[in-house]
């Protein structure tokens, strides 16, 4: 009777342990994979962004400065590694290209341009695609950090080699707002 | 914290599908052996040389019926759904509009951590949108040309994630499966109805000859009894049930959309234009209703509260899901003005 007692307490722990230790993987699983989905949208924007500059470069020859900033942003975005660095790196090129958004406002042709108003379609939706996948980057990561620290879980946190992932911070109040993408006064289509 | 409540919702889903399927099994065999039980009875006490009933056929023949269309349900339901509303697959996004569409589908997959469904379009002026399929992994989003035409950017994004929360959810599946089977259990009433109306003149002349030795028959009169009630009913109940399991869920993906687009506002004015427009919207059967955002019948019953209207009604009125989302928004501008 105690044998049995005690073999169905140790098999309890086991099966615990097995099932804390999977469940602290799935999870860091879809941490990786939320960062995946992260790198490439700001891939995409990296793309987008030398076909802006080389579309809107015919129409605003005097803003030279404001189109080199979104460039050297953009290089430095590209080389950035790591959560905290890339998360520095594209904040300061979101607002680069929030500059270079608030200029254009004073010249109609560049927001009549076809071309461009599919580039700023595409540009909103890319802004649009890196906040979401942010979002659900640190709505993962918050759920993984929270299971590994949270007893009896945090017991198994070695085991399954778990350590905090980095949330990708927005520092800065004023950048929040930033990411709307507009070119143009009014919005098409209405 | 929605982690724990997203998947009670999910396994909740699952479970009242399976069990659809099952009740819908349950019906089809109770039908069919029924009808067999009934006719047994009645022929029992028959002379020798007369038919008696014993192998119940129509029982197997109803389950073998009812095997098949739960399984078509289930693998095809989504297809018959977009077929009957005339659906286009979206695939190479021409015109700006349409592109505009795919991106936002996208971004809303993005948000939910789902694949991107596939994208159909409802060639109907009236603004509309469901969505349908198995599960997140096969899922299908559409979209009627009117939505397109009278909401912006961002009430767009609002009405994809309801539906991309629908798909999360798993509430695709069981509505799907609600609506093949309400359709299944409306077809064969209907059918069986018009057959023993027409049958009814043949078959009282053949009961009135049993009749006599029939008469100390109660059991076979209950059973008949019953059988023609559960007929009656059916239909209605099916209706009954599928509103009842809309209407809930309508609520739910109001607010976790809001969670995925975190613009509880946008769906808010969103509705308020698919409200405005009064018209039905025709492409889409009838049904396949209680998968739209918003109930796409002439909207007469869509501001009824009370009793009728909660029982009749797939969707919740527009002005209480309009005042939840504003109470939303409300609540998120206040915390974000304390937070800055």
């Amino acid at each position: 009777m105690g044998k049995l007692i005690l073999f169905v307490v140790v098999a309890a722990i086991v099966l615990w342990v097995v099932a804390a230790y999977n469940a602290l993987i799935s999870l860091k699983n879809q941490v990786v994979n939320a960062w995946k989905q992260i790198d490439v949208q700001l891939k995409r924007r990296h793309d987008l962004i030398p076909n802006l500059v080389n579309t809107v470069k015919g129409y605003m020859n005097f803003e030279r400065s404001t189109l080199e900033a979104v460039i050297s942003a953009r290089n430095r975005a590209v080389s950035a590694q790591g959560v905290a660095e890339t998360a520095k790196a594209e904040g300061e090129l979101s607002q680069a290209l929030g500059r270079l958004f608030a200029l254009s406002e004073s010249y109609p042709e560049l927001k009549s341009s076809s071309n461009v108003l599919q580039l700023q379609e595409e540009l909103t939706s890319t802004e649009n695609k890196i906040g979401f996948a942010r979002q659900l980057y640190n709505d993962v990561a918050t759920q993984y950090n929270t299971r590994q620290a949270l007893f009896p879980t945090s017991l198994v946190a070695g085991l399954a080699k778990a350590s905090p992932a980095e949330l990708w911070e927005i520092e800065d109040v004023a950048e929040r707002a930033v990411p709307r993408v507009d070119l143009s006064l009014d919005k098409p289509g209405t | 914290m929605s982690e724990p409540n997203l998947f009670a919702q999910q396994e909740t889903n699952k479970r009242k599908s399976a069990w659809l399927v099952a009740g819908f099994l349950l019906f089809f065999a109770w039908i069919g052996f029924g009808g067999d039980l009934a006719f047994y009875l009645y022929t029992r006490k028959l002379p020798s040389e007369r038919y008696h009933h014993v192998f119940p056929f129509i029982g197997l023949i109803a389950c073998a019926i009812a095997a098949r269309a739960a399984r078509s349900a289930w693998k095809h339901g989504a297809k018959r759904v977009l077929d009957a509303a005339g659906a286009q697959e979206l695939i190479n996004p021409a015109t700006p509009e349409l592109k505009r569409l795919d991106n936002v589908v996208e971004e809303m997959a993005i948000a939910a951590g789902l694949p991107k469904p596939k994208i159909w379009i409802v060639p109907d002026p009236d603004p509309n949108a469901f969505a349908t399929g198995h599960d997140p992994l096969t899922a299908h989003l559409a979209v009627t040309e009117g939505l397109l035409k009278v909401l912006d950017r961002d009430e767009l994004q609002a009405v994809v994630a309801h539906e991309m929360s629908h798909i999360r959810n798993y509430d695709i599946r069981l509505m799907t499966l609600l609506a093949a089977m309400v359709g299944a259990v409306a077809l064969l009433s209907e059918m069986l109805g018009r057959f023993m109306r027409g049958g009814g003149g043949l078959g009282g002349k053949g009961r009135g000859g049993g009749g006599g030795k029939g008469k100390g028959n109660p059991a076979a009169a209950i059973v008949l009894v019953l059988w023609i009630i559960t007929l009656i009913l059916a239909p209605i109940v099916s209706r009954l049930l599928t509103m009842g399991v809309s209407r809930k869920r309508e609520y739910l993906a109001d607010a976790s959309g809001a969670q995925l687009n975190r613009n509880p506002l946008a769906l808010a004015s969103a509705l308020e234009k698919i409200a405005a427009a009064t018209a039905a919207t025709k492409c889409i059967a009838k049904g396949a209703g209680h998968m739209c955002i918003v109930d796409p019948a002439e909207r007469k019953l869509a501001d009824r509260e009370g009793f009728v209207g909660n029982l009749l009604a797939s969707h919740p009125p527009i002005r209480l899901r309009l005042a939840r989302l504003r109470g939303m928004g409300y609540a998120a501008a206040k915390q974000t003005g304390t937070a800055s």
